[in-house]
């Protein structure tokens, strides 16, 4: 299971977990925390490609709107439908159970050039 | 900007301490929210909440024409009897909005006008070059007052236990008083669709108050919460609803206009206006579905734009609001969609305010 201490991370704030060739992705505790009260996600779909360091997905808070940039290239497999009726459910456990989304990755390198844990602390 | 270029309030510190978030609100440093946005709504909505309000501007206007002046300045009916206030709009000579201000009558011949924070400089200026012709004085006082707005449907009741006499005040009045050794002044007014107070008081006496109302268990609020609060009570947000091209009327204002008293600034042109009719109106929007329109928005009827958003948010009790400036012609319940990002999300025009509650 996705944890802080065994995903990888963006600067951007999102986490990734690999798991064979499908990454779980998610934003950071920091974030959820920067963000504040989520009310709404505009999730991607599943089926569709996605680029890393690309836009795919729209977390809304009450006061802003923050894009949500995929850490890892290739297609969306599932999203996290929780979120649709709770989406606050990522201010709980931005972590674990409030992942956004799983993507079949194109390219398992990608992984390597993430931060982990600590060098990702550094850079808030 | 650094927080050390930002303008301070006499609450900075006491905001920080409380946890606040702070954020560059127009030059000021100020709490954006302390905990959770959602939570300090539902404390205004349902107990009571306090907002540091000390970047505003007060005005003093003295001497023997200050009603007559202000009646010139004021597009609204400026009452002259204390201890009343009176909500209204300052126009140029156009009819577009520079400010909305409330007067507050002290004396027949002494006035309080509280202002927006963004308009004081502005405010002052406009009002010393008109002030030739009147035998008055206007006086920027805004740097010796801090201000809390204290709202919520406890608000007065924690207000009576320091000040008393304030739940028997009517809406849109003002007291001085005295209070931690300070002379200030109350009103019974405020920003968020609530019954409240707001309170005026000088910096030392004006963070007693905060510390005493911390105690008393009223929730520090942010201007997150504040904004959702003043758009769900349909109030204007001026430089953001209004951005100095439009009149009171087109911002669904009409009411603080009175074209039959005596003579006032942009009342030629908001007369021709009103004959004329309108071509666009600042109107309220509500989604149908999920998602958070924002100001900017684009509005589209039959996938053609019809207008912008101003203000949006997500409304804990109504979901997705905005207003937006939109045809006059426009019908009640119009269907309509607002684009976010890049996402079209079905509307429903709907008369504001959102919130029709206690005040």
């Amino acid at each position: 299971m996705h944890t802080a201490e065994n995903s990888k991370y963006c600067k951007t704030h999102e986490w990734a977990y690999l798991e064979g060739d499908i990454a779980t992705v998610g934003i950071s505790e920091h974030a959820q925390q920067e963000i504040g009260d989520i009310v709404f996600i505009d999730l991607p779909k599943v089926g569709q490609q996605v680029t890393a360091g690309q836009n795919c997905c729209v977390i809304e808070s009450v006061k802003s709107a923050s894009e949500i940039y995929a850490p890892m290239s290739g297609e969306i497999v599932e999203v996290n439908e929780a979120l649709g009726t709770d989406p606050a459910l990522v201010n709980r456990s931005a972590h674990t159970e409030g992942w956004l989304f799983k993507i079949k990755v194109s390219a398992p390198a990608e992984y390597d050039g993430l931060l982990d844990l600590k060098a990702y602390q550094e850079t808030i | 900007m650094t927080s050390d270029t930002l303008k301070k309030t006499p609450l900075c510190e006491s905001c920080q301490k409380a946890g606040g978030k702070m954020v560059d609100f127009h030059g000021w440093y100020l709490p954006v929210q302390f905990n959770s946005i959602i939570a300090e709504h539902k404390a205004v909505r349902e107990k009571a909440g306090m907002f540091d309000v000390s970047h505003m501007g007060q005005v003093f206007v003295e001497g023997p024409d200050a009603w007559h002046f202000l009646q010139y300045m004021n597009t609204n009916n400026i009452k002259n009897t204390p201890p009343c206030g009176t909500y209204s709009h300052i126009t140029d000579e156009q009819g577009h909005i520079i400010d909305d201000a409330i007067s507050f009558c002290l004396t027949p011949e002494k006035f309080l006008v509280v202002v927006n924070a963004a308009c004081i400089d502005t405010d002052v200026a406009w009002f010393k070059k008109h002030a030739e012709k009147f035998n008055v004085k206007i006086t920027n006082d805004s740097a010796h007052w801090g201000m809390i707005a204290l709202q919520g449907p406890e608000a007065v009741t924690h207000a009576e236990k320091l000040i008393a006499g304030v739940s028997e005040m009517p809406r849109f009045t003002i007291k001085e008083i005295e209070l931690y050794g300070a002379k200030g002044y109350v009103t019974r007014t405020g920003y968020t669709g609530e019954d409240g107070v707001e309170i005026m008081l000088p910096a030392e006496a004006i963070v007693t108050l905060w510390n005493d109302l911390l105690q008393a268990g009223v929730a520090p609020c942010g201007l997150g919460a504040r904004d959702v609060l003043r758009l769900e009570a349909g109030y204007l947000l001026n430089g953001v609803d209004a951005d100095g091209n439009q009149t009171p009327y087109e911002a669904a204002c009409g009411w603080v206009v009175k074209l039959t008293k005596e003579d006032f600034v942009g009342r030629v042109a908001l007369q021709a206006q009103k004959e004329a009719g309108l071509k666009s109106r600042l109107t309220g929007f509500v989604l149908t579905a999920a998602g958070v329109p924002r100001g900017g928005c684009k509005i589209l009827k039959d996938g053609a734009e019809i207008g912008r958003l101003t203000s949006g948010t997500y409304s804990p009790l109504f979901k997705g609001i905005a207003v937006g400036y939109a045809p006059a012609e426009l019908a009640e319940g119009a269907e309509v969609e607002i684009e976010v990002h890049g996402r079209k999300i079905p509307a429903q025009k709907v008369k504001t305010p959102f919130y029709k509650n206690r005040v």
